[in-house]
């Protein structure tokens, strides 16, 4: 059915002009404003609007999901035969191939490389380019050549829990140094919340983002060592004074425990293995001022028990709190105790009595001790990083350090030796620096100072290579640094270099002590002298005001003189 | 006839000093000719052609005007040593 619609018009109708015509505005509609209503809205002055002429864009973040790829590769052995051939056929394969040499293509083809081919051939029979010529030279132009101190970081371990805590210790694995063990906790007093998590963690250096095994010990760990022996056994001091050990091989939680009694009253801050026939025994120090030995196979007692007190009578009231251990495998019967107080005090494992343990102290330092350890090459001086300064000190002298650095902007937390080179040490900073100093090179600042990261750093940890070193911050954050070759090789006469400048300044302070000890004297006589004659009592000071007078005499006297023989040199250059 | 001369080329080549042995490949990865026995043939034939392959084309891809020339792969023991033939390109049909 069609549609169809019949428009009809006249024909004189198209066409026709279009009649216009005017009128004037007729209002159609007039609203008029209610008042009432105004008084729902009130008068916004000033309106605040924005305006932008600019694109509108949005921002958007994709990360995809990890994708896990393997290389792999296939070995086609067999060439590509044309379809129709069968290449176990020996005919057919041996008619292919005489077909092909007789193809110009192929001829003219080999003519070209077989040209190539002879002209490398006769070459390898002239000369052996591959032989190392100028072999001796080499090493000279080595030398002069050095590069740059540098570190670079390698890989950034994260705790991966919510509530950051502070990467108190660190461990390397004793075979392989492919895996470390962080002790996480949270040392403000008081501050660590309810909800942040004991668990410690080993890493596997290949992959920062799981750790490999989780340590759940029942308070967070301070300290943590593998046992250099068996590199199953883990032991770790606890936030709560209490010992524990744990075997990877059985899981997550600890072996066992020392049993809160015997154990320590305070964190424990250190905990180091003794060389036994064992291998079982270990050591550890904490704040209250003792220090225990343990043997991990019966851990409700400790086997032997020593109070840090000064004063040698044992109380525990008087004692110093310990930060910090030293035990160096060659000299099993010495250890070395870094205080809380800013004292290191020498100590004697083998003596009868308890009072005979203390050998020694030495001070100097005005805060805790944060690091302690002997020089691996020359384990006469050692090692301390306590408030702002590291300073070296030898055996022998007791009233001060033989070196030290300047005193820093901001607290040093943590420092070692390089297990490779005498005269390198590591140091860290409140500020997140790691500073790598040589004092073969430069005494007064670090070789290499690099900024880790922006909170503290507080403990750090340097392979037996010498080569990577791993240092933990305030918020959980290990980071694995790598650091230049020169720093790790030992150069030549290095040894002998810094056992000369060990001695040297060995000798400068035994020197000055004698000196002091001169001056001591004297004013000890000459006070005792004035005591006894009273009415010389003027004489003492007044001899003080000479001596003054005497020295300000002297200066300007020589004050004089160099003006004289400047003024004489003027002269004699005018002349010429 | 230029085959003989390839032969005698192909000669003159093996009786070079410390040469063990040439093998001449085609484009499809097929030995043509060989003076080693078949196994080695085949293996070495595999191997270098994929090899070939990859160097030409990490040449060609840092720079599309360069090409390579010649390849040798030293090893402990000896070398192989990889001449490339030129890519055949297509006379153009005349119209």
């Amino acid at each position: 059915m069609e549609i169809v619609y019949v428009y009809t018009k006249k024909h004189s109708e198209f066409g026709r002009q279009c009649n216009f015509s005017d009128r004037p505005a007729e209002l159609h509609v007039d609203i008029l404003p209610d008042i009432s209503l105004a008084a729902n809205f009130t008068v916004r002055d000033p309106c605040n609007v924005t305006i932008q002429c600019a694109e509108e864009m949005s921002e958007h973040e994709v990360n995809t999901e990890r994708f896990e790829s393997e290389s792999r590769g296939i070995n086609h052995v067999e060439g590509g035969w044309p379809k129709d051939l069968n290449p176990e056929d020996m005919e057919a394969t041996i008619r292919y191939r005489k077909k092909v040499e007789k193809d110009e293509h192929y001829q003219n083809t080999i003519m070209q490389i077989a040209g190539l081919m002879e002209h490398c051939c006769k070459q390898n029979n002239a000369t052996d380019i591959y032989r190392e010529f100028f072999e001796d030279e080499d090493e000279e132009v080595l030398e002069e050549s050095e590069e740059q101190p540098s570190a670079k970081t390698i890989n950034v371990f994260r705790d991966p829990n919510e509530v950051k805590r502070t990467a108190t210790s660190l461990s390397w694995h004793p075979e392989g140094n492919h895996k470390l063990a962080v002790a996480y906790s949270s040392l403000e007093f008081q501050r660590a919340p309810n909800d942040m998590s004991f668990d410690s963690y080993i890493w596997d250096i290949e992959n920062p983002n799981k750790p490999e095994m989780t340590l759940r010990p029942v308070s967070p760990l301070v300290c943590l060592e593998y046992n250099p022996k068996d590199s199953h056994i883990l032991v770790g001091g606890s936030y709560n004074g209490q010992i524990a050990y744990w075997d990877t091989r059985k899981g997550s939680q600890p072996v066992e425990m020392s049993t809160i009694e015997h154990s320590h009253r305070d964190p424990v801050y250190k905990v180091i293995w003794l060389q036994s026939k064992t291998g079982t025994d270990i050591f550890s120090a904490s704040t209250d001022g003792q220090v225990l030995w343990w043997d991990i196979r019966k851990m409700s007692e400790p086997t032997e028990r020593l109070v840090l007190d000064p004063s040698k009578k044992g109380n525990l009231d008087n004692a110093l709190g310990v930060v910090s251990l030293e035990f160096e495998t060659t000299m099993p019967t010495k250890f070395m105790v870094g205080t809380e107080q800013g004292l290191v005090v020498s100590c004697n494992r083998k003596a009868k009595t308890p009072a005979e343990k203390i050998v020694c102290t030495y001070s100097g330092h005005h805060g805790p001790i944060y690091a302690l350890q002997r020089n691996p090459f020359f384990p006469k001086n050692f090692l301390t990083v306590a408030d702002w300064t590291a300073r070296i000190w030898s055996e022998d002298i007791k009233e001060s350090s033989i070196m030290w650095t300047k005193y820093h902007m901001a607290h040093l937390l943590d420092g070692c030796w390089s297990p490779v080179r005498p005269s390198v040490f590591f140091t860290l900073k409140m500020d997140g620096t790691l500073d790598v100093w040589d004092i073969l090179f430069k005494q007064n600042d670090p070789t290499l100072s690099l900024k880790v990261c922006d909170e503290a750093m507080c403990s750090i940890r340097v392979q037996d290579n010498g080569r990577f070193l791993g240092c933990g911050s305030q918020l959980g954050t290990t980071t694995l640094l790598e650091i230049s070759a020169g720093l790790c090789t030992l150069q030549k006469n290095e040894k002998a270099m810094v056992s000369e400048m060990f001695e040297r300044e060995t000798k400068r302070e035994k020197i000055l002590e004698a000196r002091h000890r001169e001056m001591r004297l004297k004013e000890r006589s000459r006070s005792e002298q004035s005591r006894e004659d009273e009415g010389k009592e003027t004489d003492g000071e007044e001899s003080a005001e000479e001596l003054v007078a005497c020295a300000e005499r002297e200066f300007f006297e020589i004050m004089e003189a160099e003006k004289k023989k400047e003024r004489n040199e003027e002269k004699q250059r005018d002349k010429v | 006839m230029l085959q003989a001369e390839v032969e005698e080329t192909i000669k003159r080549i093996q009786s070079q000093k410390g040469v063990q042995g040439i093998i001449i490949v085609n484009a499809e990865g097929i030995p043509i000719k060989s003076t080693l026995d078949n196994s080695s043939t085949v293996q070495y034939a595999g191997n270098v052609h994929q090899l070939l392959m990859k160097a030409r084309g990490v040449v060609r891809d840092i720079d599309p005007q360069n090409d390579l020339t010649f390849l040798r792969v030293r090893s402990k023991k000896n070398e192989i040593m990889i001449a490339p033939g030129k890519e055949i390109i297509q006379k153009p049909k005349q119209m």
